[in-house]
C-alpha cells in the first residue's frame, strides 16, 4: 500500500511544483526525496516508486500534447536532438529522464530512513 | 548502517542533476539543457501548441488611454481597432512580442553585435563587425534625433515598446519561446533603441554591401589596372530600361559635383601594392538583395482603376522577417506587412492608397583611408594638420568567458573601421574610416507613419520626403486614379566613380560635395505609357547629372523583363498581375542562349555534351519547376564565363570581383575577336571566344553528367530553395521547395532568397488586396501557424486579404477569434 501511495504521490507532489514556472525543472528532486523519507519502503521498492511516479507523468504530459499538437513540434526536436524524428522516441526519452531522476531522488531518501532505523 | 549508499546515491542524483542542468557540448554546437529543456512543464513541449488552439483573450494594461479590440482572421491575422492611435502601437508591440518574440530579441541582437553574450566566442567576428560599422553608433543618434525633435514619433516608439514589454512582463517563465529554451536565454526588457538597432540593420541589408564590395573593387583595379578595369567593370549598360523612361529631360543640378584635379593620380589611377583580403569579412549581405514593385494606371487594367504591386526580395527566413496586420484608427484604416520590431505598416494599403518599395542600389557608403600620428590613434592628419579623434568603447559580452573592448577611434569622416586592431589578413596596417549615410541621423519609421495615413498622392511626397537610408524606390497608386514612383533617400551628390575604390582621406579633396536634394530625385507620376516600375535597376539613363555608383549594384534584367510584360498587357486585372509577380520567364537567356550557339562548335562537341546543349535549345525560356533546359544553360553560362574570366582574375591570391554576365553577353553580341577572350597562358596560340565557349560546354557537362547521375537536372531539385530558421537549423526550416524562378526573374527565388513578401491591390472602392509571405504569423516551430504560407506561396498562389470596417469583419465568417485590451480600472 505505502508502495501505490509513494508512486501516486511522488506523480502528484511533481505536477504540483511543475505548475510554478519560477521553481527549478528538478524541484520533484527534492518532493520524492521527502516522499521516500516520509514513507519508508525497501530501496528498490523506493526507486521504482519514484520512478514510475515522475516518469508516467511525464510520459503522459508528453503524450497528452504531443498529441494536441499533432507531433508537430516533437517532429522537430526528434530531429535535433537527434533521434531521427521519432516523437515517440522523443516521448521515450523524456520519460526516461524523469523516472531516472525521479528513481535516485527516492533512492536518495530511502537511505535516509534505513539509515536512522 | 546505510551511510555510504545514502552518499553514493546522493552524489550520483546531485552529479545527475547537475549534467542534465548544464548546456553539454555535442560536436560544435551546445546542446540545451537538457533537464530543463525535455520537462514537460518547462521546456519545449510547453510550445507544442494546440492544433485547435483558442487566440481568445482578455488583456489588462494601465498604459492605454482608452479600449482596443483585435479580432484575429482564420489565417492568424490580427486586425487591430483602436480608438487612440499610440494604443493602437501599444497593441501592434504586444502582439509582435506575443507572436514573435525570440525573433526581435535575436534580430537586435545581430545588429549591435551582442551574439556572442549568448552564443560564445565563435561569434566574436561577426559581432566585432557590426560594432566597428558603427550599428549601434547609427542607432544612438537616430534615437537622439528623435528624443530631441520629433515627440510625436517618440510617443509612437515608446508605445510600442511599452506594447512590447507588457508582453514580456506577463510572460511565464515555462511559456517563453521555444528558442530561447534551445539556446538557453531569456528575454530582455525592448528599448526603443533596438527599434533603431533594427532599422539600422535594414539599412545595413540594403546599402551594406559596400563594406565588401568597395574593397573588392579597389582590389580588382589594383590587379587589373584602371584601364581593364574599366571595361571589365563598365558603367555602360547598352540594355538598361531604367525605372524613369529614357530619353526624360532633367532639370539642371543645383550640385555640381567636382571631380578634384588629382583624383587620377591620387584615386583612379592609383594602384596600391597592398590589397584588402575581404574573404575575412564575416558576412555581408546577399547580392540579390531587391525587389519589384510596378503600378498600372487605369488606363491599363479592365476596372479602370489602378492596381500596385510590391514583392520584396529578401533573405527567406523562418520567422518570418514580416508580420501582416490591420490598423485601423479613427485616424487611418491600414493593412499590410510590418517589421516586428518596429510600429507602423511598412508596405500596404489604406483606405485611399497603396505604396511599395523596391532597393535604390545607390551607393551611400566610402571607404576613407586614415593616417594616424601614432598608434594611440589619438590623432590623425587632416589637411596638413593632426586632428584629434574620439574614442568610442564597445563593450563585447561573450559568455563563458571575458569582456571584449573595441575602442574605435572616430573620424569626422565615422568610425574606423578596419586599423592596428581590427585588420583583414593583408591589409597591412591601413586605416579606413566609414562614412555612411546610415549614420547620419535618420527620421526613423516616420515616413510609414505618415505612409499609413496618407490620402493622396501630395501626401505620399511629403511621408517619404523625411527617408534617409535606405534609399527606395517608392511606387504609389491612389484610388483617384495616380500612380507614381519616386527614388528617395539621403544620395550622395557623386562625380563619375567617387566612392568606388578606397578614397584618400588626408584632406577635402576627396569628400562628399553635398547630398541630392530631394527634389532632384528620380522621379515619375502619371506617365503615358500607363505603368511606373522598379526593380533595382538603374533609375536613369546618362543624362542624369548625377553619378548613380557602380553598375554591378544595379541588376538589369528583371526591370527588362518588368517592362516588357507591363508594356504589352491591357484590360489587366488583379490576377493577371499574381501572373506576372509570379513569372518565371527568363529574359536573360532569352538573349544569351543564341549568342551562346553562335559560338559553340557543335562538331568538336562530345555526345553528351550535345545533348546538354540540345536540351538547352528545346526548352522554353521559362524557369519552371522541372525545367532541365535552365539547369542546362545556368551551368553552361557559368562554365563559358568561368573559362573567359578565370586567367585574367585567377592569379589574383585574393578574390575578386566577377564582372557582372551583361559585360559578356555584350561582347559576344558585338564581336567574335575579342582580346579579353584570348586565354594569356598560352603564349603560342590565340583563343577567340568560340574556342573559349565550346571548352566551356564540355566543362559544364561533367558538372550536368554528375547533377543528371543524382537526378537533380530539374531546376527546382538542382536550386534546392529553403526558407532557413534564423539559426540555420534544418530541423526548423522548410528545406527543398518546390518552386521555379531565379536570378534575372520575375519570381526572384534563388536558393534561400527571393520575394519575402507579394502583393497585389486593386485600388477599387472596396479594395481587392491578394498577398502572402513565405512564413506564417506564428515564430512559434511548435505552432501550426508557423509555416502554414510556405506551400501556398511556392505554388505561386495567394490570399485574399481580409480588410474591412470593424463592424463588417466581426461578421465575417473568417474572423475566428477576439482579444480585447482593457485600461485597468474600467
Amino acid at each position: 500500500m505505502k508502495y501505490i501511495v509513494s508512486i501516486f504521490l511522488s506523480g502528484l507532489l511533481t505536477y504540483a511544483v511543475g505548475i510554478y514556472g519560477d521553481l527549478p525543472w528538478w524541484s520533484f528532486v527534492i518532493t520524492n526525496f521527502i516522499i521516500a523519507i516520509a514513507l519508508p519502503i525497501k530501496p528498490a521498492q523506493a526507486f521504482t516508486a519514484g520512478a514510475l511516479g515522475v516518469g508516467s507523468l511525464w510520459a503522459g504530459l508528453a503524450f497528452g500534447i504531443d498529441m494536441a499538437n499533432n507531433h508537430i513540434l516533437s517532429t522537430k526536436v526528434a530531429k535535433i536532438l537527434p533521434m531521427g524524428g521519432s516523437y515517440l522516441l522523443l516521448i521515450f526519452a523524456t520519460a526516461s529522464i524523469g523516472a531516472l531522476l525521479g528513481g535516485l531522488a527516492s533512492l536518495t531518501g530511502s537511505f535516509v530512513r534505513a539509515h536512522k532505523s | 548502517m546505510r551511510l555510504l549508499p545514502l552518499i553514493a546515491s546522493a552524489i550520483v542524483t546531485t552529479a545527475l542533476v547537475f549534467t542534465l542542468n548544464i548546456q553539454l557540448k555535442i560536436g560544435n554546437a551546445k546542446a540545451p539543457r537538457l533537464g530543463y529543456f525535455l520537462s514537460p512543464q518547462h521546456g519545449f513541449w510547453k510550445n507544442a501548441e494546440k492544433t485547435d488552439a483558442n487566440f481568445d483573450a482578455s488583456i489588462v494594461a494601465n498604459e492605454l488611454q482608452g479600449n482596443v479590440d483585435v479580432y484575429v482572421d482564420d489565417r492568424l491575422v490580427p486586425h487591430i481597432y483602436a480608438d487612440h492611435d499610440q494604443d493602437a502601437y501599444f497593441v501592434q508591440g504586444y502582439l509582435h512580442a506575443k507572436f514573435r518574440l525570440w525573433q526581435m530579441d535575436f534580430e537586435t541582437r545581430v545588429a549591435s553585435g551582442r551574439l556572442s553574450e549568448i552564443a560564445g566566442a565563435d561569434k566574436l567576428p561577426i559581432d566585432r563587425m557590426f560594432r566597428r560599422l558603427g550599428m549601434v553608433y547609427g542607432a544612438e543618434k537616430t534615437e537622439a534625433n528623435i528624443n530631441e525633435t520629433n515627440p510625436n514619433m517618440k510617443a509612437t516608439v515608446d508605445a510600442y515598446t511599452a506594447g512590447v514589454n507588457a508582453y514580456i512582463k506577463q510572460l511565464d517563465p515555462a511559456d517563453l519561446p521555444f528558442e530561447f529554451k534551445l539556446m538557453n536565454y531569456a528575454p530582455e526588457d525592448w528599448t526603443p533603441k533596438k527599434t533603431y538597432l533594427f532599422l539600422m540593420f535594414m539599412s545595413y541589408d540594403l546599402t551594406g554591401r559596400s563594406a565588401s564590395v568597395d574593397l573588392q573593387m579597389t582590389n580588382t583595379r589594383d590587379y587589373l589596372g584602371y584601364d581593364l578595369f574599366d571595361k571589365l567593370y563598365t558603367n555602360n549598360q547598352d540594355s538598361l530600361d531604367p525605372i524613369i523612361p529614357k530619353g526624360t529631360v532633367y532639370e539642371k543640378s543645383s550640385i555640381v559635383p567636382v571631380k578634384p584635379l588629382n583624383a587620377d593620380s591620387a584615386y583612379l589611377l592609383k594602384a596600391n601594392s597592398v590589397t584588402f583580403n575581404t574573404v575575412d569579412m564575416p558576412e555581408a549581405p546577399d547580392k540579390n538583395n531587391g525587389s519589384n514593385n510596378w503600378a498600372v494606371a487605369g488606363s491599363k487594367t479592365k476596372s479602370g482603376r489602378p492596381i500596385l504591386c510590391s514583392d520584396p526580395h529578401l533573405g527567406l527566413n523562418l520567422p518570418s522577417l514580416w508580420y501582416e496586420m490591420q490598423i485601423t484608427t479613427p485616424t487611418h484604416s491600414t493593412y499590410g506587412a510590418s517589421f516586428p520590431g518596429s510600429p507602423a505598416v511598412i508596405i500596404g494599403f489604406n483606405d485611399s492608397l497603396a505604396w511599395g518599395v523596391t532597393n535604390a542600389g545607390r551607393d551611400v557608403f566610402d571607404y576613407y583611408e586614415i593616417k594616424f600620428k601614432d598608434t594611440t590613434e589619438n590623432e590623425y592628419w587632416f589637411n596638413g594638420a593632426w586632428k584629434a579623434t574620439t574614442k568610442r568603447k564597445e563593450v563585447i559580452k561573450v559568455k563563458d568567458s571575458l569582456d571584449v573592448v573595441e575602442e574605435i577611434a572616430m573620424t569626422h569622416w565615422g568610425p574606423t573601421m578596419f586599423d592596428a586592431h581590427y585588420q583583414n589578413t593583408q591589409s597591412n596596417g591601413r586605416n579606413l574610416a566609414v562614412q555612411w549615410t546610415a549614420h547620419n541621423t535618420s527620421t526613423g519609421v516616420e515616413t510609414f507613419y505618415l505612409l499609413n495615413r496618407a490620402k493622396n498622392y501630395d501626401d505620399y511626397l511629403h511621408a517619404i520626403s523625411l527617408w534617409t537610408c535606405p534609399g527606395q524606390n517608392f511606387v504609389l497608386a491612389t484610388k483617384s486614379g495616380d500612380i507614381a514612383i519616386k527614388q528617395q533617400g539621403s544620395f550622395v551628390a557623386r562625380w563619375e566613380r567617387q566612392g568606388d575604390f578606397i578614397m584618400p582621406g588626408e584632406d577635402t579633396s576627396f569628400q562628399w560635395q553635398g547630398i541630392i536634394p530631394t527634389n532632384e530625385n528620380p522621379m515619375i507620376k502619371n506617365p503615358e505609357r500607363g505603368f511606373v516600375s522598379s526593380a533595382n535597376q538603374k533609375s536613369t539613363d546618362p543624362s542624369y547629372p548625377y553619378y548613380l555608383g557602380a553598375a554591378s549594384a544595379f541588376p538589369l534584367y528583371r526591370g527588362i523583363s518588368v517592362n516588357m510584360h507591363l508594356n504589352n498587357m491591357f484590360q489587366i486585372t488583379a490576377e493577371d498581375m499574381q501572373k506576372l509577380q509570379t513569372d518565371n520567364y527568363n529574359v536573360f537567356a532569352a538573349t544569351a542562349r543564341p549568342a551562346l550557339m553562335k559560338y559553340i562548335q557543335l562538331d568538336k562537341l562530345s555526345i553528351d555534351a550535345k545533348r546538354m546543349v540540345t536540351e538547352m535549345t528545346n526548352w522554353d525560356l521559362y524557369n519552371s519547376v522541372n525545367a532541365k533546359g535552365i539547369t542546362c544553360f545556368k551551368i553552361i553560362w557559368d562554365s563559358v564565363e568561368q573559362a573567359v574570366w578565370s586567367d585574367e582574375l585567377a592569379g589574383s591570391a585574393i578574390p575578386l570581383l566577377k564582372p557582372e554576365a551583361y559585360v559578356l553577353l555584350d561582347q559576344m553580341l558585338k564581336d567574335t575577336n575579342w582580346s579579353i577572350a584570348d586565354d594569356i597562358n598560352t603564349k603560342d596560340k590565340v583563343e577567340d571566344l568560340k574556342t573559349q565557349v565550346t571548352l566551356g560546354v564540355e566543362k559544364a557537362t561533367e558538372k550536368l553528367l554528375a547533377l543528371e547521375k543524382e537526378n537533380k537536372l530539374e531546376w527546382a531539385l538542382f536550386k534546392a530553395t529553403r526558407v532557413l530558421h534564423l539559426t540555420k537549423t534544418p530541423a526548423l526550416s522548410r528545406m527543398d521547395l518546390p518552386i521555379g524562378g531565379g536570378v534575372n526573374i520575375i519570381n526572384a527565388t534563388t536558393e534561400n532568397h527571393g520575394p519575402s513578401w507579394r502583393m497585389v491591390v486593386h485600388l477599387t472602392d472596396e479594395i481587392e488586396a491578394y498577398g502572402l509571405y513565405p512564413g506564417g504569423q506564428s515564430g512559434n516551430p511548435g505552432s501550426p501557424y508557423y509555416d502554414t504560407f510556405v506551400n501556398y506561396w511556392a505554388e505561386g498562389k495567394y490570399y485574399r486579404l481580409l480588410f474591412l470596417s470593424k463592424e463588417k469583419l466581426k461578421q465575417s465568417e473568417r474572423t475566428k477569434w477576439h482579444m480585447q485590451f482593457q485600461k485597468s480600472n474600467s
